[in-house]
């Protein structure tokens, strides 16, 4: 599967996760499925309600809203994406135990070296987790 | 009745629940999904004995989180 996103949303999910230091940053990712491609078409910032460096969670009210725009919209939910401030783009066995829809893309922002933001998307099946091919168009 | 599950409409028997829903509908790990009915949150320990009702518009959403 190929992710494609934005280089405008790119840089949005980076400026977002960089204001909410030193916790972890979330939302939701939607767009559309053709083939085996995702595009990403909208980009979903929610609040997460840990308030943590080092776990997030997503607020279900704000997932509901975002739920019914992509309807609304006309767009699929294709995943989360999530900011790791101090360890690397890959998913912590706390985001494996914690991935129920083996059929989203998890994206993981790293932030370890602030000047060079790492972001990489992934398919988590248990305990498996799988680079997904990700183009910043 | 008809009721609209998330965003479809569809026919059920009435005096379905929502514990009776999540397994019509299939839904994987129910443990781990917040339902709303009409934009209210169904507490998860009352499925059982939460009774849909004909217009109602339920929505299921899988718990997202993690940590690094």
């Amino acid at each position: 599967m190929i992710i494609k996103l934005k280089k405008e949303d790119f840089d949005k999910i980076v400026e977002h996760a960089e204001k909410e230091l030193p916790n972890e940053a979330c939302g939701l990712i939607a767009g559309k499925i053709e083939g085996e491609t995702k595009l990403v078409e909208k980009v979903y910032f929610l609040t997460n309600i840990d308030h943590s460096n080092e776990h997030f969670s997503l607020d279900p009210k704000e997932q509901f809203a975002a739920v019914k725009d992509m309807r609304a919209n006309g767009l699929v939910p294709l995943g989360n994406w999530h900011s790791h401030p101090e360890s690397p783009s890959r998913p912590s066995n706390e985001d494996k135990r914690l991935a129920y829809d083996s059929t989203a893309s998890y994206m993981i922002l790293s932030l370890m070296d602030i000047t060079a933001p790492v972001l990489n998307s992934f398919k988590i099946t248990g305990t498996n987790s799988e680079k997904e091919q990700l183009e910043i168009i | 009745m008809k009721i609209t599950v998330a965003g479809v409409k569809k026919e059920y028997a009435d005096g379905l629940t929502v514990a009776q829903l999540i397994e019509a509908e299939n839904v994987e790990t129910p443990q781990y999904v917040t339902v709303s009915v009409n934009d209210e949150f169904v507490q998860s320990g009352t499925f059982e004995e939460t009774v849909l009702k004909d217009g109602d518009e339920v929505e299921f959403l899988y718990f997202m989180g993690g940590g690094q």
